[in-house]
This record gives structure tokens, sequence and C-alpha cells, in this order.
């Protein structure tokens, strides 16, 4: 039935901020359908609520990665979730990133926050197949350092030399011995250090809203063309099946045409000032 | 060896500019190098100079004696640093230290100020470029006071 | 699915029945284990709800519709379906309001689902008005012909017998005429049926839909229609026509809506709309829902149920900063634009039917042909 959940349970929980964490999950029965990089999945704790979260991970195998910020009850109750419980998922559901555009071409992806989260499958993706790409550049931007999240993932990809990667953050202590030797400042300010040929880039970009608005902007000023910006869009959604009215922007259903857009699908959907 | 001229006309900063006039301006430039940690300026030091940033990386911060020093933003190779330089009272309102080792021309104030007196043209080309910039970080900023991320400590 | 075993059905081959024939036509729908779905009189309004047999239903009742303004009037004569529209709509029975979707217990380290759903009913609706039809039509290509049928729909709606009743007088809040969706239907009825109360006696003239239904025609007496009933047949359904008062332009007014988003009568609507959600729960087409999440007092048991909702509701598109539509305005404007505008994006048509009961059960009298057509003289305002 398709509301209905199927039981996954937690074999690893890593704490990335406060406030977020990374499970990891295996199936106890049945399977879901392997999602591909942007898909989200219904996550449920049991009795508590669903919420829809991207898939951030598939390290192996059946075994599924989500990163969640607790914000409300259910994504507390599942950020709270010792390793060994088991949770609810539902789906795959929504469109997908399409990294495969990107063949033969530049690759540039934009992550602001937690938007990093559903950018990663994309990513692994990328990385384990480098050779179909020219360039790869990875702009990520944060409110602190704190607020990184798989940092210690994006130390990796800071020591390879065959990814471009910069990150950013709103604001970092400073001081005479720099904790933080990254730049300072919004990310939209390091599209114009990505090193692609714009033309013939695609640029996948995730993050708050007002950020993926500026980000692609910043974009389109700087050359790439407007089909070849993708975003994710996030709105309440309750069924994820086109059923419940939720998340409807203009005549799109973001669970069925999205989450992720052609910018030219989108901006004009975003556009629209809800006063 | 280039000369100052040549790493002018080189930098972004200054691309459209006048061969001429980039030639008059180098007058006041001079090579200056930090290693990294050095401090470029203070808060409150007279602005006296014009930096612009041809190899690594400046940190502009403000120091908040309860949370030590908090830098609010990070300048590289093309781009500018310091505007105080522009206006009086002439006085640095934050600390810029060389995060990396830092290579840039250091423009004279009291000698740019005097030749885009000298030469109105040169003086709005390069006042136009400088409110091109403040646009930009200026609008940057602003966002970041929106606090898209949210979460976190407030 | 109600499809019809032949090309629509015309007048040519109508039958007649008389009262008795209809209480025949209800008595065979019951034996053969259908429950019957009508309508009757309850709470000072003609509702729909189960019925028995023809005492059940409102003999001698019409209505008087208007914007916030519903009464029942005596009717001069005994017709059984002399209102215009039912209060509510069949939506309760077909996507009703509540709907449990599993009960899962814990067990062990995780959990058993029971997801069996509750055996569907099997209904016949008799005397369902052509807006109503089509209401039914647009909620099926929502919830049944999409990616995922849902399936709670999809039992109720399979193998319901549909007994039309064509319109012969328009009411108050009507505007299926503009909207080509009445007042009188063609197809995806069982039988259909005309009631006629003149000089020729109270009788109902039948049209057949599907083999299922003239099965259950067989099963009363009839006699063919002739040109007197024919005739008179027609210039009842013109009368339901030409006395529509109320007009919506269906063919512009998507793309008059879409061009308008910043028009200053967003304002002055919200400025009377209360956001109490009648109009969204009288609707027939209106499909929003939530989902509720309980547990029994021990946390081991946990039921999750589909509930109706509301685009009016403050916390309808809530996000973890607040709501993305948090005025009035906002939310109006997403329900209007949504019925009348991107409808036609997600679905290939409308989302109304010109039923009027928005008009009609709006507290404030908020009338969306009204509102269509103040922006329409002003196409292009923006608000300042």
């Amino acid at each position: 039935m398709p509301m209905t959940p199927l039981p996954y349970r937690v074999t690893d929980k890593r704490w990335e901020t406060a406030d977020t964490a990374t499970l990891t999950m295996a199936p106890v029965d049945r399977v879901v359908e392997a999602p591909k990089p942007g898909q989200f999945l219904m996550l449920w704790a049991f009795g508590v609520g669903e919420v829809p979260i991207s898939i951030s991970g598939r390290p192996s195998g059946d075994l599924l990665e989500h990163t969640i910020r607790a914000a409300g009850p259910a994504t507390t109750t599942l950020t709270d979730a010792p390793v060994g419980d088991v949770v609810g998922v539902r789906g795959p559901f929504g469109t997908e990133w399409e990294v495969e555009r990107a063949h033969g071409g530049d690759l540039l992806i934009v992550a602001g926050g937690i938007g990093l989260a559903p950018l990663r499958l994309a990513i692994h993706s990328a990385l384990e197949h480098r050779d179909r790409f020219r360039s790869v550049a990875l702009l990520v931007g944060a409110r602190s350092p704190d607020d990184l999240v798989f940092r210690s993932e994006l130390d990796a990809w800071l020591d390879r030399t065959d990814v471009q990667v910069e990150i950013t953050v709103d604001y970092a202590p400073g001081g005479g011995d720099h904790r933080w030797t990254g730049d300072v400042g919004l990310v939209t300010e390091l599209v114009r250090q990505a090193d692609v040929s714009p033309a013939s880039t695609v640029a996948l970009v995730c993050g708050p809203e007002v950020m993926m608005r500026y980000t692609a902007q910043a974009l389109l000023d700087r050359g790439v063309p407007a089909r070849s910006i993708r975003l994710s869009a996030e709105r309440n959604m309750r069924c994820a099946i086109g059923h419940c009215g939720h998340c409807q922007l203009g005549g799109r259903f973001i669970c069925l045409d999205g989450p992720v857009f052609d910018h030219p699908d989108l901006a004009p959907l975003l556009a629209v000032r809800e006063r | 060896m280039k000369s100052i001229a040549d790493l002018l006309a080189d930098h972004e900063f200054f691309a459209g500019l006048e061969p001429a006039h980039v030639e008059f301006l180098s007058g006041c430039g001079q090579n200056v190098r930090f290693p990294a940690g050095a401090t470029v300026f203070s808060e409150a030091d007279p602005a006296e100079h014009f930096y612009v940033l041809r190899e690594g990386k400046v940190a502009l911060e403000v120091h908040v004696p309860d949370a030590g020093a908090i830098v609010i933003a990070t300048l590289g190779a093309g781009e500018v640093l310091g505007a105080s330089w522009l206006f009086p009272p002439f006085r640095w309102q934050f600390d810029a230290l060389a995060v990396t080792d830092t290579a840039a021309v250091a423009l004279d104030a009291a000698c740019l100020r005097q030749k885009c007196d000298a030469d109105p043209r040169l003086g709005y080309a390069l006042v136009q470029r400088f409110a091109a910039l403040l646009v930009e970080r200026l609008q940057a900023t602003r966002l970041r006071l929106v606090d898209l991320y949210g979460g976190g400590e407030p | 699915m109600n499809e019809p075993s032949a090309p629509a059905p015309t007048l040519d081959d109508a039958a007649v029945i008389d009262l008795d024939g209809l209480a025949g036509v209800i008595n065979a729908l019951v034996d053969d284990g259908f429950e019957v779905i009508g309508p009757t009189v309850r709470d000072n309004a003609v509702v729909l709800d189960r019925i028995e047999g023809v005492a059940d239903l409102p003999a001698g009742w019409g209505d008087e519709q208007d914007g916030a303004h519903y009464r029942l009037r005596r009717r001069a004569d005994e017709a059984v379906f002399g209102f215009t529209t039912p209060a509510t709509s069949w939506k309760p029975f077909l996507h009703p309001s509540r709907e449990v979707l599993f009960r899962a217990r814990r067990d062990g380290g995780g959990f058993e689902v029971d997801d069996t759903p509750e055996p569907a009913p099997r209904y016949a609706f008799l005397g369902v008005r052509s807006c109503d039809l089509a209401g039914i039509g647009v909620q099926d290509r929502v919830l049944r012909s999409g990616n995922v049928p849902d399936p709670g729909y999809a039992a109720r709606r399979d193998g319901v017998f549909i007994v039309v009743a064509q319109c012969g007088e328009a009411g108050g809040t009507c505007f299926c005429a503009s909207m080509a969706t009445g007042p009188t239907s063609e197809a995806g009825f069982d039988l259909a049926i005309t009631e006629l109360v003149d000089g020729g006696g109270h009788r109902f003239v039948v049209q057949t839909g599907s083999e299922r239904g003239a099965g259950i025609l067989g099963r009363v007496p009839i006699r063919p229609a002739d040109e007197t009933d024919r005739g008179a047949t027609r210039r009842a359904w013109e009368r339901a026509e030409g006395e529509q008062t109320r007009r919506l332009p269906a063919a512009e007014v998507a793309d008059l809506l879409g061009r308008n988003l910043e028009h200053p009568r967003w304002d002055d609507v919200a400025s009377r709309c209360l956001a109490c959600t009648n109009c969204t729960m009288v609707c027939p087409t209106c499909f929003c829902g939530t989902v509720e999440d309980t547990t029994d007092i021990t946390g081991t048991v946990a039921e999750r149920s589909r509930t109706w909702d509301s685009c009016f509701t403050l916390d309808f598109t809530h996000l973890v900063g607040g709501p993305v539509r948090a005025s009035v305005r906002a939310r109006y404007r997403q329900w209007l634009t949504h019925k009348l505008s991107t409808w036609f994006d997600q679905f290939g048509e409308s989302g109304c039917v010109g039923c009027g009961r928005c008009i009609a059960w709006c507290p404030v009298a908020i009338d969306l042909t009204e509102e269509v057509a103040a922006i329409q003289r002003s196409d292009g305002a923006v608000r300042s």
C-alpha cells in the first residue's frame, strides 16, 4: 500500500553538528527501490510522524544514509533513535539530480548548509566516475565552521587534486592562530572562483531557498545556461504521492515534479510572493 | 621583473582602465609582502594604503572581548582590501591579518586621492569600480544577516 | 467504472417510470446488495445519506440558495428531486474525512504493520446532479488515474452504481452551464432520470447508460417515452440552463488568474475571507488531506490515518521557519488559482464544476464568479 512504511534498522549514527545526525539504516525485511541522487524518502518515527528526507548516501548494498536536522517532533525522535532502533521508510520519491547531464563538460556543485546532504550522493557518483567530466568543482557554504556537515569527507575531498573544493562560512572565530583557514563570506561569492567554463557547465545547487535564488543568479551572471542549473525545492509534504496537496508550488507537486527542477521551471514559481 | 604598472594592469580590479591611467596610478604603488599571521592593518590605525591583493588570503576581523577575534570576511588574490582610505576620518574600521603568505601592491592613499583630484576622469573611473565592489559586498553581507541556514547558536 | 455500453444515450430510447417504478429501482439495488445513498431532509437541509426507500426522499421540498444563504422551501408539488444541489456532495462517501491507513505494533526490535483496508461498501448513488457527477470525475483523475492510485478511493469508487437526476431547475448559485458540466449528463452513469410533474402525471424519464443500468431498469414496469415526455424533458433541461444567473468564463479564467497574481482584488477578498475552510469542505473536488500519527497510551500500537485538510489553514504550508502562506490573501489566492487555473497544468481540466456550494456555504458570501469578474474588469491591475 503506498502509505505503508517498511521497517529499517538504524545500524550507525554520526552527529555532524549539534543538531544534525546521519543515520545509516538497513532493511529488516523488504527493501525499497534503490534511491537515486536527489530523490527523497519518507522516514517514519513510530507513532510520531513522517518527514521527507533526501537520500544522503548509499554506502553499500541495501544500506541507506539520511542526514536529518532535529527541528520538530518527528525529526527529533529520529535523531534521538539509538543504534538498533527501527524506523519506517517509504519511497523513493521525486526527481533526480541527473549528474550525467554534465558528462563531457564541467560539473559545478554549490551546497548551502544542510543542502550538502541531498548533494552528497551526486558528489560520490561524480567522483566514482571522475573521468566522465572535465572539471569538477564543489562550493560549500555554512553558517560557521561548527555547522559544516560531513567534515571529514570535506577534508578528504580538499586533499584530492582532481576536484576543486572551496568552503566558506558566514562567520568564524579568528585570532592570532586561526582555527579556520577557509574563506569567510557568502557562498554565492565563491561562484566567481569556480574553475569551470560556464557555457559547458551543469550546476547542481541545494540549500536554503534564498541561497539558491542568489546562487542561481550568480551562475547566470557568469554565463551558465539557465537550463543547465538544477535546484532542489522544499515544501511541506504529507503523502509524497501527489494526493495531499501540501507540496504544491504553482502547478507543480514538489513530490512528483520535483524536488529537483531546472532553473527556468522553478524560478518563476519561487518568484511569486506569498504575502 | 614586472613593473607596478604591469601588476596593476594584470589585476581584475583595474580591468578596462586606460593604460595611461594605470601608469599614472602606479606612481603611488609599491610591492609589499605579508607572511602568514602578519598584521596588515589594525582597527583605528590611520588608513594610509589601498591594497591590491595578488597572492594569498587576508582575513578582516573584529575583536570582541569575550569572543576573541571574529573573522567577518576573507579576501584573496584578484580582490582589493581597504575602503576607509577614501573618506575622512581615514581610519581603519577592522583588523586585517594575512591568513597565508600574501603579496600585494600597496597604493599610497594620499597619493591616490591627490591623483583623483588632479584627473577627475581617472577619479570617476576608480570610484565607479569601487562603488560596484562595495555594492556587491554590501548585498552579500546583507544576505548573511538573514541567517539563511538557521539552527546552531543564535 | 460506469462505462456506457453504447454511444451517449439520447432521449430516443428513453423509458418512463412512475414513483412506484422508482421504488422498484431502489428495491432492486438493495436486493443486489447495494447500500443506496440518496437525498433526504435532515437538520433543515437536503443532505445525502443512506436511504431505504422513496419515503426517505425529500418529497415536496425545494431550496433557495444564494451567497451565505441556504433555506428549504415547500414546493407546490410532491417532486422528490425538487431541490437543486444537496448541501453535501458525494465526496464524504468516496473520499471520507477520515480513513485509517494502517495500524502498527511494536514487535521485538521492530514493528509489524497491518494495512489491510476495511472492506469497501458497495454504493449506489441515487440522484446525482450533473455537476456532482463531473466532480466525481475530477476526483477520479486526481486520486485514481495519477501516478499512484489511492487504493481506498479506488475500492470505494469501483462499481458505484450511479443514478443521475438530470436538472429541470437551476439553483441560485449554479453555474454548471458555463463550466460545461451540466445541467445534464450524457455519460458516466448507469441510469439518468429526469423528473416531470405536470399534466402527464408524476413520472421519471429514464435514460440507460450501461448494461448494468438496463438490468436494473428491466426489473420495474416501464413504458417507452413518447414525444410529449421528450418535449417536457427537453424544456426542463432548457429551463435549468436558462435560469442560471452566474457564470464563469471557463476558457479564459485559467490564463486570467495566472497573469493577475498581484491584482488588488486578492487583498479585497482577503479582507472578507475568514479562512474558515467551509468552501473546501463542501467542494466536491477539493482533495487535500493530511496524515495523523497516534499511538495508544502504552506507545506500542500506532495508528496512521488520512484526514481532510484545507489549504486555508495556517499550518498547511508549514516549514521549519514558519508557514510559507502566512496571510489570508496568500491562502485565498492559492485556493482559487489552484481550483480555476493551475488545476489545468496538473490534470488538464478545471477543478471547478460549477455546483455553487462554496458560494452558499461561505459565511460572508464570497462568490468566486464575482471575484473572477472583478479581476477580469481590471485585468492587469497590480496592488500598490
